[in-house]
């Protein structure tokens, strides 16, 4: 299929529903409005269910019920509102069902503002609802690994029965880039053997959330805990970028990212030995990507104020070798000042 | 390798995105890579639109621009001053002298004065100023072919747009002209 030139939310939208997706539920935010706006023209046409719900409380909730009737059902946001889904989204992971969650992150806290931003990584990463539990995070660095990674999302959520955030920001989806739309699942779908389909097949299904018996709960605890062991096995991912002869790396996810590729290549031509590690699960992080190298000093690079630097810290094993450098509130870091960091760092070491 | 940066701005209802969308279509449809990336702030609700196109033989890397442009098309005073500033050094500025009074002056980039409203009145239609503005960068900087603007026209606006092929191909041709004299 020829390139289509799309913004970045509306495809999120079209990969969507590519990979199936028949519900959508969702409450309208900027930056990421083109994307519940492209589905409510688009899941009609193909028999799926656009709601706009009447807060993202109800939305999440809404994704909680189509999920549990063995859908795939996505929701989308923006940071203040992700916050106010976090409740519903502990639920659907405590109930054991998959779900699809992005988050076109803008400037916090609170409100903040409307630019794009990557401050989000907490709330997302380590888990913003009560209770010992992980989401699998996939952080997107342009519009088509948007694409293949809401694709990818929807079969990692029906794989190990989680949901499943995309973490991107408003760039992304905003943004015009060239896109193709090829859904191949890689992984063998389960059978929703589980799924509440009413009175039909004879076995009585229950997706329960309280657990009146702590020993009950905690057998459960153990569960989830083996589900997160195995995700942290199989799959972390991420790019290296001239990492080959590196002395010095950059960490990096999403549109950080993609600013830092440009800096590296203004640094390589001055000669400079750089080079980027970026994270494309955030959650598993990709512990692996760090063992082995003989790097001098990892330069974290974020649109927030560090969120991912104890991460990185503990990846590389030394807390001593992660220095930081962001910009936050909605400002878009530049390429010129993450050389001119990049320099204070390594200074003549080249 | 060559890597084109160009900011489109001027007023909302100007054609600035749609302009630029055309530039990044074209440019897909050479085969380069591209991103289109437009202002969504509070800037946009106040009444000023822009967007940052990036054409090149690489991957895109950050695309934003905000240094170092290889051309702006400015189609407003309020867009005059930040949009002339973010050219670098050899680059190209194509300015709305109908809209704007001021005269660039740098001397490190070259400057074209399209008196774009009129030329787009005299055409029959106001809102053809946009693209004689991309007609008289297509003709100084060579960021995409005019063929493939006019192949993207209705993979940026519909099929059902077609019958305006015509009428903007000679807005293109207007804009090239008048600036072909002043290169």
């Amino acid at each position: 299929m020829a390139k289509v030139l799309m913004k970045g939310n509306e495809a999120i939208g079209k990969a969507a529903i590519e990979a199936g997706c028949r519900f959508f539920f969702g409450y309208p935010i900027t930056p990421q409005s083109e994307l519940p706006e492209y589905l409510s023209e688009e899941l009609p046409k193909v028999g799926g269910t656009f709601v706009q719900a009447e807060s993202e409380v109800a939305a999440i909730n809404m994704v909680y019920g189509a999920a549990a009737a063995g859908a795939r059902a996505l929701t989308s946001s923006s940071s203040p509102g992700v916050a106010l889904k976090q409740e519903g989204i502990g639920y659907i992971t405590n109930a054991d069902l998959p779900a699809v969650i992005v988050n076109m992150m803008r400037g916090g806290p609170g409100l903040g503002t409307i630019q794009p931003g990557q401050a989000d990584y907490r709330m997302c990463v380590k888990g913003g609802s009560n209770g010992d539990y992980h989401n699998i995070v996939l952080a997107p660095s342009s519009v088509q690994e948007a694409v293949d990674m809401v694709m990818e999302a929807f079969d990692l959520a029906d794989c190990y029965r989680t949901p499943v955030i995309i973490l991107s920001d408003g760039l992304i989806g905003q943004m015009m880039e060239p896109v193709d739309f090829h859904y191949a699942p890689k992984r063998e779908l389960p059978p929703k053997d589980w799924a509440l389909t009413g009175k039909g097949d004879g076995q009585k299904h229950m997706i329960v959330n309280l657990n009146m018996d702590a020993e009950d709960c905690e057998n459960h605890n153990i569960q989830l805990q083996k589900k997160y062991v195995e995700i942290e096995q199989k799959e972390q991912q991420w790019e290296e970028y001239c990492m080959d002869d590196a002395e010095y790396a950059f960490v990096s996810y999403g549109t950080s990212a993609r600013i830092t590729k440009s800096a590296i290549d203004t640094l390589r031509k001055e000669g400079y030995k750089v080079g980027l590690i970026r994270p494309k699960t955030l959650y598993p992080f990709p512990k692996e990507a760090f063992k082995g190298k003989n790097i001098k000093k990892y330069m974290d690079i974020e649109m927030s104020m560090g969120q991912m630097v104890e991460d990185v810290q503990l990846a590389c094993n030394d807390v001593n070798k992660v220095v930081f450098f962001g910009r936050c509130g909605g400002i878009i870091l530049t390429p010129e000042e993450v050389v001119e960091f990049a320099k204070s760092v390594i200074g003549g070491d080249k | 390798m060559s890597t084109q940066r160009v900011c489109c701005a001027g007023f909302g209802g100007q054609g600035v995105l749609s302009m630029g969308k055309l530039l990044a279509y074209a440019g897909m449809l050479d085969g380069k890579e591209v991103s289109w990336c437009p202002s969504y702030g509070p800037e946009m609700r106040g009444g000023t639109a822009n967007c940052s196109i990036v054409v090149s033989d690489e991957p895109v890397g950050s695309p934003v621009i905000t240094a170092d442009a290889t051309a702006s098309i400015v189609m407003n005073q309020p867009s005059y001053d930040k949009f002339v500033k973010i050219v670098g050094s050899g680059g190209t500025i194509i300015i709305n002298s109908s809209l704007v009074e001021k005269k660039v002056e740098r001397d490190d980039v070259k400057a074209y004065y399209v008196p774009a409203n009129e030329m787009a009145k005299e055409l029959g239609n106001p809102k053809l100023a946009n693209i004689i503005l991309l007609g008289a960068l297509l003709e100084v900087d060579n960021t995409v072919t005019e063929e493939s603007v006019l192949n993207a026209f209705t993979k940026v606006f519909g099929e059902n747009k077609a019958k305006f092929i015509p009428i903007n191909k000679e807005a293109l041709a207007k804009g090239a002209e008048y600036v072909r004299n002043q290169k």
